[in-house]
């Protein structure tokens, strides 16, 4: 084959191409472009339990109640509701004009129809005891929701406000069964219709013209780009294709800071990175002292400085700061220096047992991440700087990492985490109850149960606090684990959106967005 | 002809079982099952998990259960997408994966063998070293290395490309994953054609064609391009597999959802079910592609049609 000839087919080629990107330009209407690390699962409300199934659940879906771009609860599929002096009866009035993308009315009874088909365990819903506190449920009217409570959940507002607890409409359930949530069938009651669904790659969402808000919402579709490499997510940021990035990669944050600083977003969340003893087994069982020593010896600010340097925060508390209606609760170290706090923790490694000729040996297990080993390596050589502490780092894929701190056997220290499901410290506090399935470190104390208890019984949001603080101290003298640094969410946003706004919570409905006009 | 190709079929039969056999036991024994999460499920919701998707049985009756469905062309439900089966994800991203590695094979062959023959014509000349030495870079350079390189020059810098897959409608998008995709198979095909074209030049039918007059083109045309491309032909077994696997990262780096990104994907998030079909999906692919090389083989070497 002559030279000649393979330049005609590689322009042919590239003339192609060409076609291709004009066909992209004309574009009337607005469209945003949002990067997703993962893939949802499912769109179906009771199935989903990742966090970016919540962000696209979000667009396409409302609950009862909603958040304001700040992050403030507002009225959503509810315009307003009473609550009974007692705490225990909600009274939520919908309203009139909410409506299903086929234009139906969303009713108070499909509320009821959604939350029953959530608790059923033939659903098999992740969230299945979400509303554990909830009695019962019912619809009044078509337009009056009572929703009754076992206990005093300050919190159930929020918790109406996650996708578990959405509307589901029980005609298409009844029509198209469990495939109900693809594209094409799911109806949706919020801002936008999830129109198509190219596995692996897009959700492209489109407006809801039967949306109550429909007139207050700017943009007119929304893609989410499922990215799951986020060095081809800053890639496609940088060529335009994507206006809000999902993440930062960990290795290009310096230099994204230095070159986009004005684009990047940083900002504090509700969720903490800890690493978990486990209680059931020596040499954590019955040692305090060598818990204690080991969790003062880590140099927390280097570590969020050195290590992170993605604006991460030092937890001296197991409570996020930044968490409604709560002050948390900070180790009584926390005002030392390091170096006071090494002292402290060489004299408790030697109340311990340890020393020098018999220095503790130790595993450190961690889920195979760039991130998560260099933290490790960090606390590796700051335990044996401080201590002398041997200590063996061993990282697993997380599926064998969890299902081991599940058994207890052969874990000694492990990383974890927890994302908050609603702003409120008892998201964190109640998973180390002694009865919590997630309570990892398997953390039991006779006197925090109790605290969660009568936190639970309480009316009065002050004194709740006040139980609930009082748990977190009591908590935090046992050290069931050493809380490390809370996370911050990381995004690249465009100068061309309007609208966004950093919060705790880290949601950011696609309805509050809009595009500045193209120049 | 007819009876090779049937033998070769049914002699199929007992590697791809044993594929399965493995694929399915290697998957199961794996810790940690499909639905493990930091946040632990209710005893109750797991036990209708595991009950809906028979996670409950013991193993052999599981496998036999799912042998009966692969009998019937069945793979099963997908554990990662909640509602969604094996066969409608396969479905999704084998066609694109098809594409992407169609259109690599295809610059490859013909990049390839261009170059090769170029190099092998004007053996030791400048073009000739140039060639070689650019396909010695192909084949030493990693595909994970190559394709952030040219997404940075061509997407970034230049911006010339779409950096990714999604939302993008042209055949631009082709453009990057398949060139990456392309590069080492390219670097090999030239490496491969040039050697044996200088071989076959040297040979007697050659120098007798050219003693009666012939020109260099028909000489390449008719003469020497078939036997000069037996074993490029041979490497097309080797080098689809090399396009399957490759697609794989480049899949993940582009965020083209084929084939490949899928399994990556599944075997993250130990989707069983997924994972195993695709294994079983591929296996049975490479089986059927390296059968066909086999009988174009026949085709195109009357040699082995005799034997």
């Amino acid at each position: 084959m002559k030279p000649i000839r393979l330049w005609l087919l590689l322009s042919a080629f590239l003339a192609l191409a060409a076609c291709g990107n004009s066909n992209d330009a004309g574009q009337s209407s607005s469209v945003l472009n949002r990067g997703l690390v993962t893939e949802p699962e499912t769109l179906d409300v009771h199935k989903a339990r990742s966090l970016q199934a919540a962000a696209v659940q979000r667009d396409i879906g409302e609950g009862l109640v909603g958040y304001s771009a700040s992050g403030e609860l507002a009225a959503a599929a509810a315009e307003r509701w009473e609550v009974s002096d007692d705490g225990l009866i909600y009274t939520f009035h919908l309203r009139r004009d909410a409506r299903w993308s086929n234009g139906d009315s969303v009713t108070a009874g499909h509320f009821v129809f959604a939350v029953q088909r959530l608790v059923d365990p033939a659903t098999a819903a992740f969230y299945a005891q979400f509303l554990s506190d909830v009695a019962e449920i019912e619809a009044v009217d078509d337009h009056t929701l009572r929703v009754e409570l076992k206990r005093v959940t300050p919190y159930l507002l929020k918790l109406l406000t996650h996708p578990a607890t959405f509307p589901v409409h029980p005609g298409s359930l009844a029509e198209h069964g469990d495939s109900f949530a693809r594209p094409g069938r799911l109806l949706s009651n919020g801002a936008y219709v999830l129109a198509e669904w190219i596995p692996g790659s897009v959700l492209i969402l489109t407006r809801n013209e039967h949306y109550w808000n429909n007139e207050n919402t700017a943009i007119d579709e929304v893609r989410h780009h499922i990215i799951t490499q986020e060095t081809t997510e800053l890639a496609r940021y940088r060529t335009g294709e994507i206006d809000i990035t999902d993440s930062v990669p960990p290795d290009s944050f310096p230099q994204v800071k230095k070159e986009l600083g004005d684009q990047l977003h940083v900002s504090p969340q509700l969720n903490i990175y800890y690493y978990g003893y486990n209680l059931t087994q020596p040499p954590f069982r019955d040692s305090p002292e060598l818990r204690q020593a080991l969790s003062m010896a880590i140099d927390r600010e280097q570590l969020v400085e050195k290590v992170m340097g993605r604006g991460e925060t030092a937890a001296y508390s197991w409570v996020p700061p930044g968490v409604d209606n709560y002050t948390p609760t900070v180790f009584s170290y926390a005002s030392l220096t390091q170096e006071e706090r090494n002292k402290i923790a060489q004299s408790l490694y030697r109340e311990a047992g340890y020393s020098e000729e018999q220095p503790l040996q130790l595993e450190l297990r961690y889920n195979t991440n760039d991130t998560h080993r260099r933290v490790a390596v960090a606390v590796q050589s700051m335990w044996r700087e401080v201590l002398g502490a041997e200590v063996t780092l061993i990282n697993e894929e997380f599926q064998v990492l969890l299902a081991n701190m599940r058994a207890r056997q052969v874990t000694q220290v492990f990383r974890a985490s927890w994302i908050g499901d609603y702003n409120d410290a008892h998201t964190f506090l109640s998973i180390l109850q002694s009865d919590n399935e997630a309570n990892t470190p398997g953390y039991s104390n006779a006197e925090y149960d109790a605290l969660m208890r009568q936190a639970a019984e309480q009316t009065d949001l002050d004194r709740r606090r006040l139980y609930l603080e009082e748990a977190e101290r009591v908590m935090l003298a046992d050290h069931p684990a050493i809380p490390i640094y809370f996370y911050v969410s990381k995004h690249l946003v465009s100068p061309q959106v309007e609208g966004w706004r950093d919060n705790v919570l880290d949601y950011h409905y696609s309805q509050h967005l809009s595009l500045k006009a193209a120049e | 002809m007819l009876r090779y190709t049937l033998l070769r079929l049914l002699g199929a039969i007992p590697t791809l079982l044993l594929v399965i056999v493995l694929a399915f036991l290697m998957v199961h024994a794996a810790p940690g099952g499909p639905f493990d999460d930091e946040r632990a499920l209710p005893a109750e919701v797991a036990e209708k998990i595991e009950e809906a998707y028979h996670l409950d049985e013991p193993l052999p009756q599981q496998f036999m259960r799912y042998l009966s469905g692969l009998v019937r062309g069945d793979l099963g439900p997908s554990y990662g997408y909640r509602d969604r089966t094996v066969d409608e994800v396969i479905g999704f991203g084998f066609p694109v994966s098809l594409q992407l590695g169609a259109l690599a094979m295809l610059l490859a062959l013909v990049v390839g063998v261009g170059c090769g023959t170029v190099a092998a014509l004007r053996q030791d000349s400048l073009l000739d070293r140039a060639v070689m030495a650019f396909a010695m870079t192909g084949i030493s350079i990693p595909v994970f290395v190559v394709a952030p390189v040219l997404v940075l020059l061509l997407a970034v810098k230049l911006q010339w490309l779409p950096a990714g897959w999604s939302g993008e409608t042209g055949a631009a998008r082709y453009f990057l994953p398949v060139i990456t995709l392309a590069l080492p198979q390219i670097a090999y095909i030239a490496r491969l054609t040039r050697a044996s074209m200088i071989d076959v030049l040297s040979s007697d039918f050659i120098r007798t064609a050219r003693a009666q007059g012939l020109g260099t083109k028909a000489i390449i045309r008719h003469h020497a391009l078939k036997p000069a491309m037996l074993p490029v032909l041979s490497y097309m077994g080797p080098a689809i597999a090399a396009i399957l696997t490759g697609s794989v990262v480049v899949e993940e780096v582009f965020g083209i959802p084929g084939l490949g990104q899928f399994f990556v994907r599944a075997a993250l998030n130990r989707d069983y079910t997924l994972v195993l079909g695709i294994v079983i999906f591929y296996a049975a692919l490479i089986i059927l592609l390296n059968l066909i090389v086999d009988i174009l083989y026949g085709v195109i070497d009357p040699r082995v049609r005799q034997r």
